[in-house]
């Protein structure tokens, strides 16, 4: 097996007396698709940043690409940053930029390419997730929250990197417009051969990306398997979470 | 404050709660200085983003003419009748021109427009960075290699820095023009002696004093909204609450940095 693009080696992380993270350890392999199931408060989003950089761990060790960026920072971190994708669950586009400057923004403001170069890019781009050029000029709030979706899926991919993180990428949208943003994170994902790390609460969107399942539960990774076998973990944690049964070693968080 | 003793009857022990008062104030000053270093280093040294710095320029200068012209007019005007209330008594009229001139280029000039801007730009940076962070869009910043310290923070402390001595001197002489109108028209001094006498007694180390107060008020306005915005904390409270805290904390800063400013002028001889 080759180097994990992603390993997470028992991070942790606590809010004063709150421990979110509690040893959470993970691999990604490049071009495998993990997807992140938990409930809410379980601690997914808390992960996800302690992986990109955006928290420090507590404890424990996070590698990109063999090499230990726990506590990196200046040009470690932004090699890092270069080589890796995300979207957002709010989509997190500027809303003082329009449609092209947000897609085009690290062309722009990191790789130094020229607007005109970066503007044409962005066009390709946006066409590769369903959007014509006419939005292109629009600001995010002229735009509905799918099509935003899909913009920040644009920026998160124009760089080609090779890894992407999603943030619940399909909440508050309607099933058919989550199926087509599904639809478009596979499409995507495989076209670019990169990996890919989901964290969501909705099952069918799991099931359709996820070569692997994975799912936290009080701040660890308590079970992981192929997305085939989510039905039969041999986990009731998993099995109360994947059929959204209120009953069960699970408490709901009301 | 959550963690300071109680009695029996859930009354906190003042002693305790004035501890834990200090302890925050101290932490905050603590951190509100590695912020400010921070912005510092990311707004002297490159790399620059000249089109964010021009767009502030025109947001925290251009956008601020009206409400500190019609301020500074204002206060020039009411000022030179004050004055002249003031002087009448001991019979020292004429030197309306000479104190309107010293109070508008030496003090209020820089404090009106420092505490205009205080609510005008400290809040709106504020509650702009603030729902910045809410919405992640500054943690975006970051996964795309943009660090929010030199793509939003610097260009706003530049562009205060920039903006903040160019309106002083326009709040210069529009205030002294305020107290000229009033002096002129409802007071029945000779208009040309009203404006000899002011460019006679003015001197540059009293316009200068004004510029360089005018500079450490657009860097705390700017350092207060960015610091705010920056710590804001989920939802529409949050941002609210982080707008009103650069507001307040600007304000009061503009009037203490203006006093010790002011204290060195004088020991300096400036």
């Amino acid at each position: 097996m080759s180097t994990p693009i992603l390993r997470l080696q028992n991070v942790e992380k606590s809010f004063g007396k709150n421990h979110v993270l509690r040893g959470v350890t993970l691999d990604v392999q490049p071009g495998e698709s993990v997807v992140i199931i938990g409930g809410s408060g379980s601690g997914k989003s808390v992960m996800l940043k302690n992986a990109l950089g955006l928290m420090t761990p507590d404890g424990g060790k996070i590698f990109f690409n063999g090499k230990d960026v726990t506590n990196a920072t200046g040009g470690a971190r932004a090699n890092m940053r270069d080589r890796v994708g995300m979207l957002f669950q709010s989509g997190a586009l500027f809303d003082s930029l329009t449609v092209w400057e947000n897609v085009a923004f690290r062309l722009i403001n990191s790789d130094r390419v020229s607007r005109g170069i970066a503007k044409e890019r962005a066009i390709e781009t946006l066409r590769k997730v369903r959007l014509g050029p006419d939005v292109a000029g629009l600001f995010p709030a002229e735009i509905s929250g799918g099509m935003q979706k899909r913009v920040s899926l644009a920026r998160s991919i124009i760089s080609e990197p090779d890894l992407i993180f999603f943030d619940e990428p399909t909440t508050g949208l309607d099933p058919i417009t989550a199926d087509a943003i599904n639809d478009l994170i596979l499409e995507q994902v495989r076209g670019l051969g990169a990996a890919a790390v989901t964290i969501t609460h909705d099952m069918p969107s799991a099931r359709k990306i996820a070569d692997d399942i994975a799912m936290l539960f009080e701040g660890q990774i308590i079970w992981r398997g192929k997305a085939a076998d989510v039905d039969r973990s041999g986990n009731d944690y998993v099995d109360q979470f994947v059929h959204g049964r209120a009953e069960g070693p699970i408490q709901p968080a009301i | 404050m959550s963690n300071v003793s109680t009695n029996k009857r859930g009354i906190p022990n003042p002693l305790a709660w004035i501890g834990a008062a200090a302890l925050g104030l101290f932490a905050e000053v603590g951190h509100l200085t590695v912020f400010a270093a921070k912005v510092k280093a990311a707004a002297f040294t490159p790399r620059w983003y000249p089109a964010e710095i021009l767009k502030q320029i025109i947001r925290i200068g251009f956008y601020s003419l009206p409400v500190v012209g019609l301020s500074a007019v204002f206060i020039g005007a009411a000022l030179a009748l004050n004055i002249y209330e003031g002087g009448s008594r001991y019979g020292a009229e004429q030197f309306v021109p000479n104190i309107v001139v010293l109070g508008i280029t030496r003090e209020l000039g820089a404090v009106i427009t420092g505490l205009m801007l205080a609510g005008r730009v400290s809040a709106g940076i504020s509650a702009e960075i603030g729902a910045m962070r809410v919405t992640e869009q500054i943690d975006a910043l970051e996964t795309l290699s943009a660090s929010p310290y030199r793509y939003l923070y610097a260009p706003r402390f530049l562009a205060a820095i920039i903006s903040l001595p160019l309106l002083v001197l326009l709040a210069d002489i529009i205030g002294v023009m305020g107290g000229w109108l009033v002096s002129v028209y409802g007071l029945g001094f000779d208009s040309t002696v009203y404006l000899r006498n002011t460019l006679d007694f003015v001197t540059r180390d009293d316009i200068i004093t004004g510029l360089i107060k005018a500079v450490a008020f657009g860097a705390v306005i700017a350092l207060m909204g960015c610091y705010q915005g920056d710590k804001s904390e989920a939802g529409a409270t949050g941002v609210g609450r982080a707008a009103t805290l650069s507001m307040v904390g600007a304000a009061v800063l503009v009037l203490a940095f203006n006093y010790v400013l002011s204290t060195i002028f004088v020991e300096i001889g400036l």
